[in-house]
């Protein structure tokens, strides 16, 4: 087959579709977001109010939730195209699958992992946290939420065919997730000493520009195993 | 210049393969392993400081160097799998992947009954610690993915990309909780010339590092073996294998 369409068309044309889809369903926005509010009001609740510690639990409190609440739209992230076949549309078109993937999982993040860095300021403020750590949770966050989309994806093309993935895909997913944690937090707790934290954000970047390289080729890989 | 790999693509070759391998590693497997043991239990000399309790080192080093390695050889297999195709590599992440779990879980249960009098608890959130119990979940999703697929040819695939996702994730993983948190000691066997252990000591470790590797190996073989029939069932030759036995 020909290519018609240049590359960039091709993923503006995904990217637009699934922005679209999700803003048609608000709920799959505002639910992420909920569910992370609702995690962080559970930790005062479960430790103690007390602003000291909050303060000193909060970096390790959010990149918690964070993790989780990008969990809840990793599921749906190609298990309803691949319900309704367009999954297998796109696989047959003559453009790289990788592309289209990265499409979609820029679109996921900017759905589920963008809010969440602009409501920083709101939880930083339920937990106590100082201004100095708020940026540097922001940074954190910033480059460690798209990292967290693309390696929940590859999790997520790997279960897509299964009943019962959801589950499973956290089982495989968290686990890879531990550098990211690590190294966010570590930030925030070296920001909090008003220490120089730029080592932990070039590293994050690194594993996210990694990421970004080679998430993609394994992702469509996995999903050319769920589809076929 | 990889011809030599693809006659084993065919389940007849690699189960042959498998049955001419599998003598060897038995014997030196049982021969390491009495040598090791008794020499390691038995005659090596017991520690100045940690006394007899310090002989869990060859049992646990061993398996805690075995479960690494055998993670590396099921991504290699997975590679082999990926790359050329070839399905009988797929089977090999399959038949590794429980050994090298159980193995995994040996080193961390020796690792805290040493913890305990050592440290005085049973688990300490230390870096190769935490590795290693990061490194028992990446087994188990490789195996609880393979088993959640109706279609095993679809689940060997499956498996294979996440153990190769796995193994470029394990250095990160490995590095950054090393950068996180250290309690356990450094390396010693690697470095021999700085006499960090006494070779009356180091010896029989080896034998016992030689031992579990052809353990793992033994255990896979015949893991390997059954899932070759297991697949290949229908064929003639398997049926005619069968029957002769």
């Amino acid at each position: 087959m020909i290519r018609t369409h240049s590359y960039w068309l091709l993923f503006c044309a995904v990217f637009n579709k699934d922005l679209k889809l999700a803003f048609r369903q608000r709920s799959e926005i505002i639910n992420p977001i909920l569910f992370f509010l609702i995690v962080i009001s559970l930790f005062p609740l479960a430790i103690g109010p007390e602003p000291g510690l909050l303060a000193r639990m909060a970096p390790g409190i959010i990149w918690v939730a964070a993790l989780l609440s990008t969990m809840l739209g990793l599921d749906k992230l190609f298990r309803d195209d691949f319900n309704d076949g367009s999954l297998e549309q796109l696989m047959v078109t003559p453009y790289p699958l990788s592309l289209t993937v990265f499409a979609k999982v820029a679109a996921h993040w900017v759905v589920t992992g963008l809010p969440l860095v602009l409501m920083t300021p709101l939880f930083a403020l339920l937990l106590n946290l100082e201004s100095n750590a708020l940026l540097a949770t922001l940074f954190t966050l910033l480059l460690g939420t798209p990292l967290l989309s693309f390696i929940g994806a590859i999790g997520a093309g790997l279960t897509v065919g299964l009943q019962k993935g959801g589950i499973l895909m956290s089982l495989l997913v968290l686990p890879l997730y531990i550098p990211v944690l690590i190294f966010a937090t570590s930030a925030i707790d070296t920001s909090a000493m008003s220490l120089d934290y730029s080592g932990q954000l070039a590293i994050l970047g690194a594993m996210l520009a990694i990421a970004i390289i080679s998430a993609p080729i394994a992702i469509s890989s996995a999903l050319k195993v769920s589809v076929s | 210049m990889w011809k030599w790999l693809h006659p084993y693509a065919k389940a007849e070759r690699a189960y042959q393969l498998c049955n001419t391998l599998l003598p060897y590693f038995t014997v030196v497997c049982v021969a390491t392993m009495i040598i090791g043991w008794i020499w390691g239990l038995a005659y090596a000399p017991a520690d100045y400081q940690q006394k007899d309790s310090y002989r869990i080192i060859f049992i646990h080093v061993p398996s805690a160097i075995l479960s690494m390695g055998a993670y590396s050889s099921m991504a290699i297999a997975a590679i082999v799998a990926l790359v050329w195709q070839i399905r009988n590599a797929e089977l090999a992440v399959i038949a590794i992947a429980p050994v090298g779990a159980c193995i995994t879980a040996i080193a961390l249960i020796t690792g805290a009954a040493w913890g305990k009098p050592m440290w005085g608890a049973w688990w300490v959130w230390d870096a190769r610690l935490t590795s290693e119990l990061i490194l028992l979940f990446l087994y188990l999703g490789v195996l609880s993915l393979y088993h959640a697929f109706e279609d095993k040819k679809a689940a060997g695939r499956a498996a294979s990309i996440l153990a190769i996702v796995g193994v470029i994730n394990l250095p990160i993983i490995h590095y950054s909780v090393e950068w996180w948190n250290t309690l356990h000691q450094g390396a010693t066997i690697t470095k021999l010339d700085t006499k960090a252990i006494d070779p009356s000591m180091f010896w029989p470790l080896m034998v016992n590092i030689v031992a579990f590797a052809a353990f793992v190996g033994v255990v896979t073989l015949i893991r390997l073996k059954n899932e070759i029939l297991q697949r290949e069932k229908h064929r003639p030759w398997v049926r005619q294998l069968l029957t002769q036995e």
